[in-house]
């Protein structure tokens, strides 16, 4: 772990680890011996780069978090950026972004698989499938720059709809009160055909005996959604939340664009990744920058790592 | 596709093969398909509404953009005026921003894939000590954000005094655990052991049952791993909007560089060069369209590697 930290010697001790049971299977038949070596080698190149760009960052972000100029300082790191007057706003602005965004996804992204799982014609259902999950294209910067002219009343295609909700320039579309449901829009724009289409594709296992014999036994269209195809993708849909929640806390894209075009009227520092990065360019403090990647990583990891365990959609081995 | 012919079509469900087949009649049951075909109009729109709009926009001038209604179709000559007005803005600078987005997701899919197949092979095949430990670091790896690596990799290279260098971007685009994963996945569901064996019996050497047995039958997920590797470097702003500024930025990070000159936005910068806004809206199709290209043809990849896994044959 040590070494692993001066992350420049990070693939030696890989290296090195993966040599050693080389010579235990040396008793065995050379071709065994030499699948045993083999699979090392194919797995060298990856395991360098993990430790490279998986674990060697992660320990020197950790190692960064819990020390000033190089003296260990316990928590101190941590409770600075906690204690700055501008962690407990981004905190909210990031929670009710992913609150909206997560209710609007589950809530569309089921009822629009089941209904577009519904059509009878199969060309409109793969028709409306395509149109749905085409904004996927449209990520990171570019589908933020998409949605500002969305947004500015005086070019947008919606703009009789901006206009009626009293909104005559782009600088008060993107007032402040409005930025947690306009960052869940975009979102939901970019990412929701995607899950629509895996959870059509969730849809199509259900069998069709078994939509058969409700339809038999009298069950109506919600009643069948309700009974038996909502418990069937059940598990996706949990999947699909926790994916969005861990990617939902990392905003920092949409918000440093909108603020950058609304001259500082969306805040520099609305989200935690932007204090982050304030942290280590306009502050050059690392460490503070780093406890606050620790934090987020932490959320992210502990979400992965539930899900691994628990979740069951991954279980092959 | 027209919003009329989707909602009639959507009507219509009820007489399909899968059968819902109401009567057409009861009230009850119309009310429900208009409520549907609503609905589904409805996404249709929102979602392809700003695209399509994005598209007409790079053909109209300026003026026509505030002026004339959002549809009003837009004219060759104002999206010849307005290649122009890209291509001389900085001179040329969006193609050094294109090229270098090519170079770093380019070298990067290669290198994605040079590591991530074999590494994908050995751990569904092969049988070596640390196996079940790098299995389950991929798997969680795999579903942390890549965000939330970015910023202890800038640290990281930033003490390593890597930063704004080619390799700083490459390097970290090349590592790719879900493209592990996938490969993974292949390999221990569609790949039968005996095939490998019979081939070690012939007298084939381990190196030669990848590249002459295994690789060639891999063919789809290398194409799917691809995919997703190009897919998500080009699109990526964080990442490299941390470690290459200026001119060695990729086109996500040079599109927002961008902004800065659009005087709509940022009055302050009525410098030398400006960008009108439709010249900012062509700069955003061209930022998206070796991406959106490929996802025109590519719905089964998607699905394909956002379930894979999760259904078990």
């Amino acid at each position: 772990m040590a070494t692993a930290q001066q992350s420049g010697a990070a693939p030696v001790p890989g290296a090195a680890s993966l040599r050693a049971p080389g010579t235990r299977t040396a008793r065995h038949g050379s071709i065994e011996r030499s699948r045993g070596r083999m699979s090392y080698l194919f797995v060298s190149g990856y395991t360098v780069l993990l430790f490279t760009f998986g674990l060697a960052p992660t320990l020197y972000a950790a190692y960064l978090s819990l020390t000033k100029e190089g003296q260990f300082v316990g928590f101190d790191n941590f409770v600075q950026v906690i204690q700055d007057f501008r962690f407990g706003p981004a905190v909210l602005h990031v929670a009710l972004f992913v609150l909206f965004w997560l209710a609007g996804l589950v809530l569309f992204v089921v009822v629009l698989s089941l209904l577009v799982h519904g059509l009878a014609s199969r060309g409109l259902s793969t028709g409306l499938r395509f149109v749905y999950y085409i904004p996927g294209a449209l990520a990171g910067a570019s589908s933020v720059m998409l949605w500002l002219f969305v947004l500015d009343p005086t070019v947008s295609p919606v703009s009789w709809v901006l206009h009626a909700m009293g909104m005559q320039t782009f600088v008060q579309t993107v007032s402040p009160a409005n930025l947690p449901v306009i960052f869940a829009i975009i979102a939901f724009w970019t990412g929701a055909g995607g899950w629509i289409v895996v959870l059509y594709g969730a849809l199509n296992n259900v069998p069709g005996e078994v939509m058969e014999a409700a339809k038999i036994d009298g069950a109506g269209r919600l009643r069948t959604a309700l009974s038996i195809q909502l418990p069937m993708m059940r598990k996706w849909i949990s999947y699909m939340a926790v994916m969005s929640l861990a990617a939902g806390t990392q905003l920092f894209v949409e918000p440093r664009i909108l603020s950058q075009a609304s001259k500082g009227v969306v805040p520099v520092d609305y989200s935690l990744n932007q204090l982050a990065y304030l942290y280590a360019f306009k502050q050059t403090d690392h460490n503070g920058s780093a406890a606050i990647a620790i934090l987020l990583l932490v959320v992210s990891l502990g979400l992965s790592m539930f899900f691994v365990i628990k979740g069951g959609l991954f279980e092959r081995d | 596709m027209s919003a009329t012919d989707l909602g009639s079509a959507a009507l219509t469900t009820g007489s399909g093969p899968r059968g819902r087949r109401g009567a057409e009649t009861d009230p009850r049951s119309w009310l429900g398909r208009a409520f549907i075909a609503v609905v589904l109009t409805f996404f249709a729109l929102f979602f392809a509404v700003p695209i399509l709009w994005l598209l007409n926009a790079t053909a109209k001038s300026p003026r026509d953009l505030l002026t004339t209604a959002p549809f009003a179709p837009g004219t060759f000559g104002d999206l010849a005026a307005n290649w122009d007005a890209l291509v001389s803005f900085q001179d040329g600078i969006v193609f050094q921003w294109l090229g270098n987005a090519g170079l770093y997701s380019g070298v990067a899919l290669v290198l994605t894939l040079v590591t991530s197949i074999p590494a994908g092979y050995a751990m569904a095949l092969g049988t070596f000590r640390g196996r079940k430990v790098l299995l389950t670091t991929t798997l969680v790896v795999m579903l942390i954000p890549n965000t939330a690596l970015v910023l202890p990799i800038f640290l990281e290279l930033s003490a390593l005094q890597l930063v704004g260098t080619a390799a700083s971007v490459i390097l970290p685009f090349s590592f790719f655990p879900f493209g592990v994963y996938l490969t993974y996945i292949y390999f221990s569901s569609s790949i039968p052991a005996d095939l490998l064996a019979a081939a070690r019996i012939d007298g084939c050497g381990e190196m030669a049952v990848f590249t002459r047995i295994a690789l060639p039958l891999a063919k789809p997920v290398v194409a799917l791993v691809g995919f997703f590797s190009f897919v998500a470097n080009w699109n990526n702003y964080f990442l490299p909007f941390l470690v290459a500024p200026g001119p060695k930025a990729p086109i996500q990070v040079g599109l927002a560089e961008m902004l800065a000159n659009v005087p709509q936005f940022n009055p302050t910068a009525a410098g030398v060069t400006t960008i009108e806004l439709p010249v900012l809206a062509l700069a955003t199709v061209l930022s998206v369209a070796p991406v959106l290209l490929i996802f025109l043809f590519s719905q089964r990849f998607l699905v394909a590697g956002m379930t894979a896994g999760g259904t078990k044959e």
